[in-house]
């Protein structure tokens, strides 16, 4: 089975260029199912259901959404080798910026989109940087110069990766997408496959429920924001009121 | 260099094969793409714009100078050779139009932007309406003048051999002047337009109908003459326009005048 992970922003258009990809890919007779992993609420599985393939949506609800999408992996996979898919589509959402889902025998791939800014591709971090395969999506609406100078700097970010342009709305470029999909390994086993980019770690007051704020009910691992000058100007005298 | 581009015919919307097998384009040609709407023009346009090899839609294929896209330069290249505005596109960076173009000059590592920068201005200037100044928001331009500064961008720092135009009428610049312009630096120009004067200004018009290139057609003689014609009543409709805009009413001696 090859096991294909996609990330990106929200609202990239993942879901548009995926259910595009798909439809090619059942086309071939090929088995595909899909999984979607989010925070609280997703509608993404009526879109992936709709093509009439197997479908699971998986909640991470009060959990760090990146610890809970890499601690199912393994079930996931053996839900889509119990469905006999010969490509399992896993859509992420709600990962942070410090995290990256890619893992090592997978096919990760990243959407981005041509609106969300020249400074993004340099934003989104590890997502994007290990990345196998980057989409540049919504081109349809931006300027040439803009998508030059958008791919560029996501060229920049990671030069191993294909990128290709894509378009949610009409599917342009998601032949190439499945060709390349076609093209990538299958994975006989996902447990002992390693994370491409560590997790961040999460044990600190908040980690267990904890709702109030200010040092005194904070415990275990909390990091402060380094404030430079204004730390010593802080220690000597009070702070300036906010009331002028 | 590229001397010409052709389009493989591939299938309509019914999965019948094109009427028209191959269209070749040179360069410095205009080529009109008409057709009503949902016949397929955008599309032809889309299979230029990615040097489709049989996997889009229609399953066309492209050639550059008789070879295969892909066989004349790899994907870096090829990218850099067909540049696209359409009706649909907006500036959406948050930048002066001069930091802008510097931006895209620089990106495209491209000496003397400033220089660059200045022409790129210039030109969009003659086809806009409206003058656009260098420390303008781009998120602030009109319509107007938007198109006329990513076609003036287009032509000089994207500096694509293949330039695609989409439905531009509406875009309140200069059709011809850019047009002219672009068709001149020798490039390939394909313009998807409703407007007659553009059509007819076009070398050739391809028609599409129903998803496939339907019918090819040289400009005649006759359409030429007839293109002056409507340039005329063009002129007139212009002449008029501005009149009204500054304040003029009309009374019999101004229609005498005119
Ligand atoms: N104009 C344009 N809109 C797109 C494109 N791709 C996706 N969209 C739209 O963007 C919105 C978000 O897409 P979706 O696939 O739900 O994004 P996701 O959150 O990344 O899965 C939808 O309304 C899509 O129709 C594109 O290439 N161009
Ligand atoms: N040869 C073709 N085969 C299959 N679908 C096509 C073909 N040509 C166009 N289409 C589809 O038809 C619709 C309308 O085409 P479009 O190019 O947008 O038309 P126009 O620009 O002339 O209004 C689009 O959804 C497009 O993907
Ligand atoms: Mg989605
Ligand atoms: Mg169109
Ligand atoms: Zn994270
Ligand atoms: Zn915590």
């Amino acid at each position: 089975m090859r096991f294909i992970i996609v990330s990106g922003p929200p609202s990239a258009g993942k879901t548009a260029v995926m259910i595009h990809t798909i439809r090619h890919l059942l086309k071939d007779g090929i088995k595909v199912a899909a999984c979607k992993i989010d925070c609280l609420k997703t509608s993404d599985d009526d879109n992936y259901r709709a093509l009439g393939i197997p479908v699971a949506v998986g909640l991470s609800e009060y959990l760090c959404p990146d610890h809970f999408f890499a601690a199912n992996l393994e079930e996931i996979y053996a839900w889509g080798s119990y469905h006999g898919a010969e490509i399992l589509i896993l859509e992420t959402a709600g990962l942070c910026h410090r995290c990256a889902p890619a893992v090592q025998g997978c096919q990760s791939i990243c959407v981005i989109d041509n609106l969300s800014g020249i400074d993004t591709p340099q934003k989104v971090g590890p997502m994007l940087s290990t990345a196998d395969v980057v989409l540049i999506s919504k081109g349809d609406v931006v300027s040439q110069a803009e998508r030059e100078v958008f791919r560029q700097r996501v060229e920049m970010a990671n030069p191993d990766a294909a990128v290709l342009s894509v378009n949610g709305l009409n599917g342009q470029g998601s032949l190439k997408l499945k060709k390349i999909i076609m093209e990538s390994a299958s994975v006989n086993r996902i447990e002992g496959q390693e994370l491409r980019c560590s997790m961040p770690a999460a044990i600190c007051s908040y980690c267990t429920g904890e709702t109030m704020i200010g040092s005194s009910y904070q415990m275990g691992n909390v990091k402060k924001v380094d404030f430079g000058k204004f730390e010593k100007m802080r220690s000597k005298e009070p702070l300036p009121s906010s009331d002028v | 260099m590229i001397d010409s581009i052709s389009v493989i015919g591939g299938k309509d919307k019914d999965g019948a094969a094109e009427a028209i097998p191959l269209l070749d384009i040179r360069a410095g040609e205009i080529l009109a793409v008409v057709g009503t709407t949902g016949s397929g023009k955008s599309m032809l346009i889309a299979d230029i714009e990615q040097w489709a090899d049989g996997e889009t839609p229609s399953q066309r294929r492209i050639l550059i100078n008789q070879m295969p896209a892909g066989e004349f330069a790899d994907d870096r290249v090829l990218r850099g050779m067909a540049a696209e505005v359409s009706q649909n596109m907006n500036f959406v960076m948050d930048m002066s139009v001069k930091d802008f173009l510097n931006l895209h000059a620089c990106s495209r590592h491209l000496e003397q932007a400033e220089m660059l920068a200045e022409q790129v201005l210039n030109y969009a200037n003659r086809l806009s309406g409206e003058p656009i100044g260098s420390q303008d928001k781009l998120t602030v331009l009109s319509g107007g003048q938007s198109r006329a500064l990513m076609v003036a961008d287009v032509a000089l720092i994207s500096d694509a051999p293949v330039v695609l135009l989409d439905e531009l009428e509406n875009a309140g610049i200069d059709r011809l002047a850019a047009l002219k312009g672009l068709a001149l630096q020798n490039k390939i120009v394909v313009l998807v337009t409703h407007d007659p004067m553009l059509a007819l200004l076009a070398d050739r018009r391809v028609v599409m109908k129903n998803g496939g290139m339907f019918k090819l057609h040289s400009t005649t003689p006759e359409e030429k003459l007839l293109l002056k014609k409507l340039e005329q009543s063009n002129r007139q409709i212009s002449f008029w326009r501005e009149q009204l805009r500054l304040g003029f009413t009309v009374n019999e001696e101004a229609l005498k005048q005119y």
